[in-house]
């Protein structure tokens, strides 16, 4: 049953499937296993960019595509919500037509992108795609009737998801309302979304990216066209990021540049793939809860590690919560060093070097 | 005597400012192996590339059983019935076995007599056949290669360098594989420099130098003329066989 929901694409690795067993509990309880709005909102993060960063390695990692637009497409279906909801107003309604139109809009113009700059060498496809993007985010900040410009959008979401709104009193302390079913809703469509792409990469259609990406000639040659693939795995990877953009957007009920367009995003996207391991979707899991932790608690961690070496000299300095930011550096570069296939692809070589050992 | 399976029609191929392909012309008979021969870098490669429509003629016609393909991309060329081996093997490393038979069998599902067929012929198949194809050794990745162009019935076969840097025993599994594949009627273009494989299989034989076509005959004849495999590839082949 498991085997078959995860499309038979199983951890094949004792301590990743523990860790991933971990975080999909920890982020299924989380309300109640960690209460407080800070570290819901951390858990909510999580969810969001698993779903964005597995849909980064759909075309990465499995496509071999480098885009840089994937923060687009993600503050497409965020303002698209956004948009829908402030002129439509509150409403279920609302969120669906802009959660769709912004993925539809994403996955045409992905078409568009791809259509025209995938036929060529990928780094033409990487540098529109930058373009784009740019283009993009430069216009959502002048459009400023529309969008709101650099101050972004501050709107109404349906009133069920709204801390106002209460189904009950407490389950085991935990306020029974809106917020807890914003949470909910983030966590079941990310869950979904997450297995609607393993089982992608694990179809026939997801065989052939594999092909394309380690010899697309080759793929061409016993009868697939790859730019037909390629452009189908970039419209599906875009579509899937703005369904990520729209459900961030119901759960900040703000949209703006910097929340949902930045390229810090963009960046957190690619260190998130990397960190976890390319191509193998589960490296999305680790790489976004890995990333997101660090940048919510390391800081809170390190100023209480300064507390605790106040007396020892250099120490204290060393570990200031002001400096978090050089840490979280430095441990992206020992995990580069460390892990040079990601989290995922050192876990599973280990695995099969040691069944190797044994044969 | 029928049309041939292929026709290659005073083809020119350019790659970058070089002209390598200076008006080719040969054919391929129906039910036949064809060895294509030559020294290195003649443009034997640079041919089956052609065929195959991964470089563009820029002039010439190249017909697949009468129809002009010249001009086509390559998967269609493949859809029309062309099974290529590349001299690299290009197999998937990171999908398994199974994985890089499955994706050959462009036109369905695996065909369970083709295939048991296919693992009496090439046994490692069988045994990796959940494994991954880059654990494979050299010779077990040349099998997936060819295998992988056998899994289905082909109009046209286009080979190259099936048994380069492959050790006695798998030359001679190569060999025998690709002797069943004559043996069922297959049309066969092979470029081969193992000269004891292409006597024992050839039907004729193509030589080029320069990118022309110099000699066609059969390959009998060839085999026999010492003299003649010394003016037309400067070597004599009957050396050490």
């Amino acid at each position: 049953m498991i085997v078959k929901l995860l499309s038979g694409d199983t951890p094949r690795s004792p301590v990743l499937a523990v860790i991933l067993l971990a975080i999909l509990v920890a982020l299924a309880f989380a309300p109640f296993l960690f209460p407080g709005v800070r570290s819901v909102d951390t858990a909510a993060r999580i969810c969001i960019f698993i779903v964005l960063v597995a849909s980064y390695d759909l075309m990465l990692g499995y496509g071999g595509i480098v885009s840089f637009a994937h923060t687009m497409f993600f503050g497409m279906g965020a303002y698209g919500v956004a948009l829908a909801s402030t002129h439509m107003g509150r409403g279920f309604d609302a969120v669906a037509v802009g959660a769709l139109s912004g993925a539809l809009l994403a996955a045409a113009i992905a078409f568009l992108i791809g259509l025209f700059s995938l036929r060529v060498r990928a780094i033409f496809f990487a540098m529109i795609t930058l373009a784009v993007a740019s283009a993009v985010a430069v216009l959502v900040s002048q459009l400023s009737g529309l969008t709101g410009g650099e101050d972004g959008l501050s709107f109404q979401t349906p009133r069920a998801l709204t801390p106002a709104f209460r189904f009950g009193d407490e389950l085991f302390g935990v306020r029974l309302n809106g917020r807890l079913l914003a949470y909910y809703l983030i966590f079941g469509v990310s869950l979904i979304l997450f297995l609607l792409m393993l089982r992608v990469v694990n179809s026939p259609f997801g065989r052939v990216l594999q092909a394309i990406r380690e010899n697309d000639f080759r793929a061409e040659a016993i009868g697939y066209r790859v730019v037909g693939y390629r452009v189908t795995v970039t419209c599906l990877s875009a579509f899937i990021a703005a369904l990520a953009g729209a459900l961030y957007a119901i759960w900040l009920r703000y949209v703006g540049p910097d929340t949902v367009l930045s390229f810090d995003i963009m960046v957190d996207i690619l260190l998130m793939v990397v960190i976890g391991g390319m191509g193998t979707m589960y490296g999305a899991v680790i790489g976004a809860a890995l990333l997101v932790l660090a940048q919510n608690y390391l800081q809170a961690l390190m100023g209480m590690a300064a507390g605790a070496v106040a007396g020892l000299p250099v120490l204290p300095e060393l570990m200031n919560a002001d400096r978090w930011l050089l840490w979280l550096g430095v441990l992206f570069v020992l995990s580069i060093y460390f892990f040079p296939t990601g989290i995922v692809g050192r876990l599973r070589q280990r695995r099969q070097g040691r069944a190797a050992q044994g044969r | 005597m029928s049309d041939p399976m292929l026709r290659l029609s005073g083809v020119y191929t350019d790659i970058a400012q070089y002209h390598i392909l200076q008006g080719v012309n040969f054919d391929v008979p129906r039910g036949q192996v064809t060895m294509l021969l030559g020294r290195n870098g003649v443009g034997k490669t640079t041919s089956l590339r052609t065929i195959m429509g991964h470089w563009r003629a820029r002039a010439g016609q190249i017909l697949l059983d009468g129809q002009d393909i010249a001009a086509l991309p390559t998967p269609a060329i493949a859809r029309l019935g062309v099974g290529y081996v590349p001299e690299n093997m290009g197999i998937f490393s990171d999908l398994t076995v199974e994985e890089n038979m499955i994706l050959a069998a462009s036109s369905g599902p695996l065909d369970r007599t083709r295939l048991d067929w296919l693992f009496s012929v090439f046994p490692p198949l069988q045994t990796f056949w959940k494994g991954h194809a880059g654990n494979l050794s050299g010779g077990q990745k040349q099998m997936l290669s060819i295998a992988r162009a056998m899994v289905e019935e082909r109009r046209l076969y286009l080979i190259d360098e099936p048994t380069k840097g492959l050790a006695p025993a798998i030359v001679s599994t190569m060999a025998g594989a690709l002797r069943q594949l004559k043996d069922q009627g297959a049309s066969i273009l092979l470029v081969e420099q193992n000269f004891s494989v292409a006597r024992a299989l050839g039907d004729s034989a193509v030589v080029m130098d320069d990118g022309r076509v110099v000699w066609t005959g059969a390959m009998a004849e060839l085999a026999g003329d010492a003299a003649l495999q010394e003016r037309l590839m400067g070597l004599s082949m009957e050396a050490g066989h």
